[in-house]
């Protein structure tokens, strides 16, 4: 099963290095990473989207929360929570087709970021099932670039990670 | 005033308690060196950087206090790495100091340098680059806090010559040491110390497994206590030994892979086990399907990533064992116990069949048996030295055949299995303990992984006593290729001829002897015991003895290859 976990760590140089190698040492896969500071540029938060069964997701848990520099960890498939996924897609654009471009940016929401003669580059953000429609409707023109920025994710109502971040 | 991180680091390992240090010195930490000679601390020059780290751990493992190391840059810190793993594996605390080139020479390729925190980041608790002399006195404090306290672990702190070498205006810090990611759990949970205690009095077949854990939070009296209270029988894994006495009628010896008939038989008709500070390594689960089928299991650990790793666990309790014993024994005082000891009496019975029905023994054909050497050690140590092995048949016929009574009393590579660790790990017990006896037994392949150190207990007038089982083989993996791939003996001899520890021991300047006859055994091992200096022992032993009994790896435990 898939699971996105948001990882409260230090903002210690080679925080990141420690996260990565614990995820290769124990052979626990990483689908996706990002990383940024919070508020407080002394913390940052990680979301890390791992596969594995709760054997697997246990053991992720407990490694991540062993490591020195990681504050709190917390597994947010497991509970209400908001995931999103930005990219950003070059798509090769003619005169003909971009009127139908236009629709398609609009009806989802999107963004064209840049126009050249030859290419439109769209900025889109959702979730999994949306980025996925997205480029589905986006292959018939010619997609020449893909470059997303790997899932945030954030508990729903009141809750937070950990109260001051 | 305004003082150089050199003497800041003095004054911190000072503040830490730090007596002795084990080292090599270089380049990077010149600086370093030259402020020791205005200390007391006491530095054990050693001939490798790797003997320097396993020193250190020695010394951490019989004196429960933290081993402490310093070498230079470059070769020196990677010559470490697999000292440091050694004393991750088991769980040791020691803190290792490296020297690094000036901060801003690092990243460029310069002469000696390597990336020892990146390279260490898989094998430490925690390491550390100090790249501001200011935080130099709180990152030494917080290393020697994590390398101690939880899981103990070694902790690696990387300094730059040019932060060794600035000068700032200092005033120890005396707060407490607070790091905020990290927060141990030490008391067990009271929900599951009740659902434990429930297992225990419901049980009729129950085993205690103590583990290596149990030695690190000093709980040995505890486990005693409780072991004599529930008249439970007591296993051990390898790490544990010495946690409960050896000669006790509840000791069942040794569990896994080279355990006693007895252990594996009682863990696996098991209907409870307790185990206490161990991690179900597979050297002692065997195949894990068939491990202990029957038995609930009470896991007692102090870090949570132990428990429910490799065995699914009833009753995981995390924590500190020696306080979880103690909260037990309290919630034990309102149970009948009179009626569990009766309970247990069949468990009993079966128990001493097995023990009776496969003793521990060996082959008596007149040749000079390692066995025999081990028995005899223990006999005119009366059990009470300090015994490093190295890695191989000598460690298991060390564990089978030594009886340990007391924690801190065995030094050996468990979890990382290092030959050449039992010499400079006698020597960082020697260094702690200067009148107690320390052993190493050791083969004759490891004993020559780190024979170089003959010249640091020469120098040191450290009186270890080495004795070598010398079988002229690389044993142990001669035994699996004996049994596992046919007697093709694939590069395991070492007779070529076998060297002359005796000359050896000679150009050290210490005392060689060479047995071939089980007769001269007893002199000769008092004689070496008798010695104020160091002794080298090199015993002709049969040379295709094999340890038994054995599980051949992956089966199930009580599928035992016997003698
Ligand atoms: C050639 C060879 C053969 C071997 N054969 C065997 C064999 O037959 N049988 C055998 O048992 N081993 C054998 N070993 C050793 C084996 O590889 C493991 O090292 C050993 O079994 C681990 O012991 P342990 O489970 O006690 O754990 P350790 O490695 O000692 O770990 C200690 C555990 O205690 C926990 N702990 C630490 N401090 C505390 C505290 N204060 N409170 C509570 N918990 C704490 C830790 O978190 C950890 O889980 C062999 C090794 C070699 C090299
Ligand atoms: C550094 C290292 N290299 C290789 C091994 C693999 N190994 C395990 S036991 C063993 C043989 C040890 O031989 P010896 O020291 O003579 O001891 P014996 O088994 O004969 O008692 C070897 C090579 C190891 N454990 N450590």
């Amino acid at each position: 099963m898939r699971h996105t976990i948001s990882v409260l760590v230090k903002n210690e140089f080679g925080v990141l290095a420690r996260v990565a190698s614990l995820f290769s040492a124990r052979g626990f896969n990483i689908e996706s990473l990002s990383v940024a500071e919070t508020l407080n540029p002394s913390f940052s938060i990680m979301t890390i989207v791992t596969e594995g069964d709760e054997q697997i997701l246990e053991q992720i848990t407990k490694q991540l929360n062993k490591l020195i520099d990681v504050i709190k960890v917390a597994n947010l498939s497991t509970e209400n929570f908001i995931e999103r996924e930005m990219a950003l897609i070059k798509v090769g654009a003619e005169n003909a087709n971009r009127e139908e471009l236009f629709r398609i940016v609009e009806i989802f929401k999107a963004k064209i970021v840049d126009v050249s003669p030859k290419t439109m580059t769209i900025e889109v953000s959702g979730n999994d099932k949306k980025l996925a429609d997205f480029f589905e409707l986006l292959k018939s023109f010619r997609i020449r670039e893909i470059v997303r920025t790997g899932k945030i994710a954030m508990l729903r109502d009141k809750k937070r990670l950990k109260k001051g971040e | 005033m305004r003082i150089p991180g050199s003497k800041i680091l003095m004054e911190c390992l000072k503040r830490e308690g730090v007596t002795t240090i084990f080292g090599y010195p270089g380049g990077a930490v010149l600086n370093i060196f030259d402020e020791m000679l205005n200390t007391d601390l006491r530095h054990i020059l050693v001939r490798h950087e790797q003997a320097a780290v396993h020193a250190a751990d020695g010394y951490a493992r019989a004196s429960g206090k933290t081993g402490v190391v310093i070498v230079t840059s470059g070769p020196g810190a990677t010559n470490t790495v697999t000292g440091i793993t050694t004393a991750y594996m088991d769980s040791i605390p020691i803190v290792v100091f490296t020297g690094q080139v000036p901060t801003p020479l690092i990243g460029n390729d310069a002469f000696q340098e390597a990336d020892i925190v990146g390279i260490t980041r898989s094998c430490t608790k925690h390491n550390y680059l100090v790249r501001d002399v200011k935080d130099l006195s709180r990152i030494v404090r917080e290393a020697f806090y994590l390398a101690k306290t939880g899981r103990p672990g070694p902790v690696l702190v990387d300094l730059p010559k040019d932060v060794i070498s600035t000068e700032i205006e200092f005033k120890y810090p005396e707060e407490d040491v607070f790091i905020e990611g990290y927060r141990p759990t030490f008391v067990g949970n009271v929900k599951q110390i009740k659902k434990a205690v429930r297992l225990i009095m419901r049980s009729k077949r129950g085993v205690i497994f103590a583990g290596g854990g149990v030695i690190l939070s000093n709980a040995s009296e505890k486990l005693r206590e409780l072991a004599q209270k529930l008249n439970m029988p007591v296993t051990m894994s390898l790490m544990g030994l010495g946690s409960f006495p050896g000669d006790h009628p509840l000791s069942l010896g040794m569990l896994g892979m080279h355990g006693t008939y007895s252990a594996n038989m009682a863990v696996t008709e098991s209907d409870l086990l307790i185990a206490i500070g161990a991690r179900f390594d597979d050297r002692v689960t065997g195949k894990i399907e068939t491990f202990a089928p029957n038995a609930k299991i009470i896991h007692i650990d102090i870090d949570p990533t132990s428990i429910s790793k490799n065995v699914h666990v009833d009753v995981p309790i995390v924590g500190d064992c020696k306080i979880i014993l103690g909260q037990i024994l309290e919630a034990l005082q309102d149970e009948n116990l009179d009626e569990l000891k009766i309970k247990l009496k069949p468990w009993h019975k079966k128990i001493e069949q097995w023990k009776q029905a496969h003793k521990l023994t060996y082959k008596k054909n007149g040749s000079l048996k390692p066995q025999f050497v081990i028995e005899k050690i223990y006999e005119l140590t009366k059990g009470d030295a300090i015994i490093a092995t190295e890695v191989g048949q000598n460690q298991m016929w060390t564990a089978q055949f030594y009886k340990f009574k007391k924690p801190r009393t065995l030094l050996t590579s468990g979890g990382l299995g290092t030959m050449g660790y039992g010499f400079p790990a006698a020597i960082g017990a020697q260094v702690a303990f200067p009148d107690k006896i320390v052993i190493d037994i050791a083969g004759d392949g490891s004993i020559q992984m780190n024979i170089q150190e003959l010249a640091t207990v020469s120098q040191h007038s450290l009186p270890v006593k080495i004795f070598i089982l010398n079988n002229r083989y690389l044993g142990m993996v001669r035994q699996w290729q004996e049994l596992f791939y046919n007697r093709r003996y694939a590069s395991v001899s070492l007779d070529y001829p076998s060297p002359d520890f005796v000359k050896l021991a000679e150009a050290y300047h210490i005392l060689g002897m060479q047995i071939t006859d089980p007769k001269d055994v007893e002199e000769a091992i008092i004689k070496a015991l008798s010695t104020k200096e160091a002794v080298l022992i090199d015993f002709r032993v049969a040379e295709e003895e094999g340890v038994y009994p054995m599980v051949p790896a992956g089966a199930p435990i009580n599928e035992m290859l016997l003698l």
